[in-house]
């Protein structure tokens, strides 16, 4: 069986060459405990290529990195490095052999400079200064050379993430890294920082080097990579060309059944107004205004998408709608304003107005991790009478079954209602929030990031279920970073940037470009679109 | 990955630590020229080898009980009551006024007044600190640990100057009337078969049991302990779900402080019978390890309040009956709250190897 899948994987890698390929694992396993987190999995990656690496969260792409890079010993296989065996048991081996990693969470020290960051670990001597300015040459050649360009003597914290990013790459090159290895790059980077870090990476190709690039988003793998292996539950699925595939077959590689990339919708059929904002505006703590006068509407069986590169406002105009942020401006549900700055501000009182909120962030917001599905079902919910057995003390038999019910609805696996929210995955915690929400039969629903960190097989349920909720004729805002999401699920698309609305565009009447500029702030977009 | 199954988590990771503490101890007195065998025998013998003993034991039991629970409630809110001292010598003082501002007719009648205004007093005393952290973001930890202190002073004061009897020596105030006395375990019928002797024990053990099981209501059946528990775990969920933070922390604060208080109704009146000056005697801080011992859940704490009871008297017997001096009590109890308290993951992960072989077995 172990030799069928070994000359499987071997005929679908990439044509032979001369050269023997940069990195090659061979029958890679590893468990932990009773889960077997990759099970005999060969690879082989050729010089001066970028290899994508693609599969859903927990199918083992961070495993096998992780033991290329020495944190993780495997219970058999072995890795070859340009052709020669090589053991890696720790990270100053990998490092040695010509590894660098760019983690997904960096791994800089906040308040040095980028300099310091570069030598930590390397130093020549006990003094740092004959270090520093040999890293410096060495940085601006690099800097030419590759693109790289960040200002040595800035300390990390005032960086942005995508210069931070940079740092970490630049940190591998100083080591000598013929091989980068990026986990999840993208996650944290805005579309310009993306597409800015790809042409990096495709410098960095051109002069030889060798990547391999981890990531879930199909999009990534299209643009930039020359070969793709695609994971599922540990296992190795297949090796292809990026050229010869498409992303239909890789969600079908990563999912093992066929997934719908874009929900069908009808046309929308919009009704009453249900959410009007006129000049909405929001300062925050440190007296920075981060709503500079919003105005809006939604009606009812309507999703209108707000894009915009995270931090734009975005967040605070959920917030505000939630219930727990202040503004000034007015809000009106369903032609009645609601009150926001008084008693009736918090986010009880916005429920109770029929205002349901699928927050950004479900782990600190959405869900307590500690607790129980059932708990989490009746979450921002737990005054309703109908989970009450008498004035003091919950129906906590009842909740249980009620979850029990709304799991099946929402295909929670698994649909154990005791089950802590903190054990299920991260599609399976947004479809949690998603049942308690839209179980309330809310006439506004707010979405923040629906898909984020969620698996292609959970997205394709979630976007549906927020399309079905428009044609029962209810209103949907939907804020999410990305594009493609909010082009595919919007009737309507709001752009933000810097607390304001930058323009409103029909979905089928634009495009990424004309969007991206919005974002970007650039208002004239006449010529563009 | 590095779990452990339920039961090993509850029961065997604190019979571990206990051991060690235990091991440990023996190996100090060992050191100090005495024999541990000698010490355990005296201990279980003091404090568990007769009906005399249980009723110490118990007795100062119910005291943790309360102190914990205090802690407890708190925890879930993520609030880390200290005060359980200063709470409880200022319940003391309800307690006191109560009694005295009546001739109670019989105990039946005092007890429900006497509980209230040990509760109210309590809660009070915790209301302040619960306030400044809710409202002013003052740490909880530094403003209960000066209450304690304040507590004192003013216990002191009001015993020295305003409830003294005129005449009277000590810094304490008059006898409680004889209708505000609790029964003992000797004086009530069917438990009077094993305790002969008159013991401390009243009561208000199972007042005390009593508030286990009402905690444990609280917590996990209640409206109210579902949006403790959820602010505790999430100040930012919280919020986003319409809970108040100040409410909840005020109304944890003030039901830990009431809780504390409650505990007067075992020290002074069911066994001083005056309020006396430092009359929670440490139960306060005690409170704390039982709490983190039990697991901030009530049964727990009652199983931790059993343990630190036995410990108590056990340790008192110890000093009085070998040569073992009585500040090696301090040294157990110090080293059980070292162990289960702030060594527990470390026993923790010495469990989690053998775990997953068995794990691996099994599979």
């Amino acid at each position: 069986m172990t030799g069928a899948q070994d000359s499987g994987a071997r005929q679908a890698t990439a044509a032979p060459t001369s050269a023997p390929p940069a990195i090659e694992l061979r029958g890679i396993s590893k468990a932990f405990g009773s889960v077997q987190a990759n099970k005999d999995i060969s690879i082989r990656v050729m010089p001066g290529t970028i290899h994508g690496i693609i599969g859903e969260n927990g199918a083992g792409k961070s495993t096998l990195m992780s033991i290329l890079y020495g944190f993780y010993k495997a219970d058999a296989g072995e890795i070859l490095i340009d052709g020669k065996p090589t053991q890696i048991p720790d990270s100053q081996a990998a490092i040695r052999a010509g590894i660098g990693m760019v983690f997904q969470h960096f791994k800089l020290v906040q308040n040095f400079t980028v300099l310091e960051n570069i030598i930590l670990g390397v130093e020549d001597g006990p003094l740092l200064r004959p270090s520093l300015s040999k890293a410096r040459k060495e940085l601006k050649r690099l800097a030419e050379e590759y693109e790289l360009h960040v200002d040595p003597d800035e300390t990390i914290e005032e960086l942005s993430v995508g210069h931070q990013q940079r740092v970490e790459i630049l940190k591998a090159l100083y080591r000598q890294a013929d091989i980068l290895i990026l986990d999840e790059p993208t996650g944290v980077l805005t579309p310009a920082e993306a597409d800015h870090l790809f042409r990096i990476l495709d410098n960095l190709r051109q002069q030889g080097k060798t990547i391999i690039l981890i990531t879930h988003k199909l999009r990534e793998i299209m643009e930039i990579t020359d070969t793709v292996s695609v994971m599922r539950r540990g296992e190795m699925t297949a090796t292809v060309k990026t050229s010869e595939t498409s992303p239909e077959q890789l969600a079908e590689l990563m999912v093992g059944r066929k997934v719908l990339l874009h929900v069908p919708k009808g046309p929308a059929n919009p009704g009453e107004t249900v959410l009007e904002i006129e000049n909405l505006r929001v300062v925050d703590e440190d007296k920075v205004e981060r709503l500079k006068g919003v105005d809006l509407t939604i009606r009812a069986g309507e999703i209108l998408g707000i894009a915009g590169v995270s931090g734009n406002g975005q967040s605070e105009l959920l917030e505000v709608l939630g219930g727990y942020a202040r503004a000034t401006g007015t809000i009106r549900i369903n032609g009645q304003e609601i009150d926001l700055t008084g008693k009736h501000s918090d986010a009880q009182s916005r429920r109770h107005r029929g205002i349901a909120h699928v927050p950004e962030d479900r782990h600190h917001y959405g869900l307590i991790l500690d607790f129980a599905a059932w708990e989490n079902m009746v979450f921002g919910y737990h005054n309703e009478p109908e989970y009450q057995k008498n004035a003091m003390i919950m129906d906590n038999d009842g909740i249980v079954e009620k979850t029990a019910a709304a799991m099946e609805h929402f295909d929670v696996r698994p649909p154990i209602p005791t089950l802590p929210a903190k054990s299920f995955s991260g599609g399976n915690q947004q479809k949690i929030v998603l049942a308690r929400e839209i179980e309330r039969n809310p006439d506004l629903l707010l979405v923040g990031q629906p898909t984020r960190g969620v698996d292609i097989g959970a997205i394709e349920f979630i976007h549906k279920r927020i399309v079905e909720l428009r044609d029962a004729g209810k209103a949907v805002l939907l804020v999410s970073v990305e594009l493609d999401e909010i082009m595919s699920l919007s009737d309507r698309i709001a752009v933000m940037f810097d607390g304001q609305i930058m323009g409103e565009r029909l979905p089928d009447e634009t495009n990424e470009r004309e969007l991206g500029l919005l974002m970007a702030g650039i208002r004239d977009t006449k010529g563009a679109a | 990955m590095d779990k452990l199954p339920a039961w090993a988590d509850i029961v065997l990771v604190p019979l571990i630590s206990l051991l060690l503490a235990a091991v440990i101890s023996a190996i100090v007195i060992l050191a100090i020229g005495q024999d541990p065998w000698e010490a355990v025998r005296v201990m279980v013998q003091g404090a568990l080898g007769s009906s005399y003993g249980w009723g110490y034991t118990l007795y100062y039991t119910t005291s943790f009980i309360f102190t914990g629970l205090a802690v407890t409630v708190a925890y879930h809110a993520s609030q880390f009551n200290i005060g359980g001292e200063g709470q409880a010598q200022i319940g003391g003082l309800g307690v006191a006024l109560v009694c005295l501002a009546v001739p109670w007719p019989h105990w039946t009648l005092a007890l429900p007044a006497a509980m209230v205004g040990a509760a109210l007093f309590g809660a009070a005393w915790a209301a302040i600190p619960a306030y400044l952290q809710a409202k002013r973001g003052s740490h909880i930890v530094i403003t209960t640990i000066m209450f304690n202190y304040i507590a004192s002073a003013l216990i002191v004061y009001l015993l020295v100057e305003v409830l003294r009897p005129a005449g009277q020596m000590d810094p304490a105030t008059a006898r409680f009337p004889a209708g505000a006395a609790l029964p003992t375990f000797k004086d009530i019928p069917g438990l009077n078969l094993i305790f002969d002797k008159k013991v401390p024990a009243n009561v208000t053990f199972f007042i005390a049991i009593a508030a286990c099981f009402a905690v444990w209501i609280l917590l996990w059946r209640t409206r109210l302990g579902y949006q403790i528990r959820a602010y505790g775990k999430s100040e930012r969920a919280a919020i986003y779900a319409g809970i108040s933070p100040v409410k909840v922390i005020m109304i944890a604060m003030l039901i830990s402080g009431g809780l504390a208080g409650m505990m007067a109704i075992n020290n002074v009146m069911g066994e001083a019978e005056r309020l006396l000056q430092n009359s929670a005697e440490g139960a306060g801080f005690i409170g704390i390890a039982v709490a983190l011992m039990g697991r901030n859940h009530p049964l727990g704490v009652f199983l931790a309040a059993l343990l630190f009871g036995f410990l108590y008297q056990g340790g008192a017997e110890m000093g009085l009956w070998t040569s073992i001096p009585i500040e090696l009590r301090l040294l157990l109890q110090g080293l059980v709250i070292l162990f289960t308290g702030a060594l527990d993951n470390m026993v923790r992960m010495m469990l989690v190897p053998f775990f997953r072989n068995r794990a691996k077995e099994a599979a």
